[in-house]
């Protein structure tokens, strides 16, 4: 039961990315140019509404469908690793211009060649995790 | 319904995205993409050598049935819901593409230099896929997460944390686009 819900969810986000665009590598580069408002558009509103409704959600401290109350939690305070890490990720978001969703709705639009994305993603994920400590966070 | 057949606006997709996000914490779920990733090695049994892996990955196995819900959500839209799927990028970005050799630009929904088929033969072609895609993985998560985790997510929850993330992420990308693009491509 649960696990098809989580299926569908997958499904919506899936055909939303597809057909947003923005799952489209010329999207990532046009947005990156400032040539087009459509993916600050896409982001815009959906930080908007998401923002709205965290708030709305913790203010009547809402109860998910099971009846459990919402919990946000907090990230980890740092800086280092949120602008070294996150400038990386930015650096291989604009040239294979996919994010982690986006990768794998392209699996399913039959473009092979981001499987090389996904296995390079997870060999990067792994190297991240033999140096976690090593590096500065 | 024929508007689902056209590309959706901008509104109409952020809405969505809003939506599946609403979704995820009505189910006691959070929306993050990237973890994925982790819980892959683990279930390939990186655990036992790095501490980093060595998880309960089962409790997130809700999230790769979401990963496979994409899957499938990108079949049908690009099978069913997409009867043109050349991207309407602006004239300028175009002309910007065409310049640095990409000549499907305007005309295809992915880039073919990179996407199609004879990047298999393309030394340099399947470079840019591997670099791209371990910088995407590493960054995701030495950062603690990627769009959907900090842009969306986090920002909505006013982490500063976050904002720090979708600087960088900025960083990186205008870094790559505006610099690096001309000197690989």
């Amino acid at each position: 039961m649960r696990t098809g819900i989580y299926l569908i969810i997958g499904v919506v986000f899936g055909i939303t990315m597809f057909k947003s665009e923005a799952a489209s590598w010329f999207r990532i580069f046009e947005m990156f140019q400032f040539q087009a408002f459509h993916m600050y558009g896409i982001i815009g509103v959906a930080l908007g509404l998401a923002t709205l409704m965290t708030f709305l959600m913790k203010r009547f401290k809402l109860k998910s469908f099971y009846g459990n109350q919402i919990q946000f939690s907090p990230k980890e305070k740092s800086f280092k690793r949120y602008i070294i890490g996150g400038t990386l990720f930015g650096l291989g978001w604009a040239l294979a211009g996919a994010c982690p969703g986006p990768i794998y709705v392209l699996i399913g639009a039959g473009y092979w060649p981001i499987l090389v994305v996904i296995g390079s993603a997870i060999l990067g994920t792994y190297v991240y995790g033999l140096l976690k400590d090593k590096l500065p966070h | 319904m024929s508007f689902l057949l056209e590309p959706w606006p901008w509104y109409f997709s952020g809405f969505m995205i809003a939506f599946v996000m609403f979704l995820l914490l009505m189910v006691d779920k959070r929306f993050g993409m990237s973890s994925n990733l982790r819980t892959l090695c683990s279930m390939a049994g990186a655990g036992k050598r790095t501490p980093f892996f060595n998880f309960d990955w089962k409790s997130q196995r809700w999230n790769l049935v979401v990963v496979i819900g994409a899957i499938i959500g990108g079949f049908i839209a690009s099978e069913f819901l997409t009867p043109n799927d050349a991207v309407a990028i602006s004239e300028q970005t175009i002309t910007d593409l065409q310049a640095l050799g990409f000549e499907s630009a305007g005309t295809a929904y992915m880039p073919t230099e990179l996407f199609g088929k004879d990047v298999f033969s393309s030394g340099k072609g399947l470079l840019i896929l591997i670099i791209g895609g371990f910088l995407v993985g590493f960054g995701a998560r030495y950062a603690g997460g990627c769009t959907s985790g900090h842009a969306i997510s986090g920002l909505s929850n006013l982490q500063l944390p976050s904002l720090i993330a979708v600087i960088g992420f900025f960083l990186g990308g205008l870094v790559m686009v505006h610099l690096l693009f001309p000197l690989i491509f």
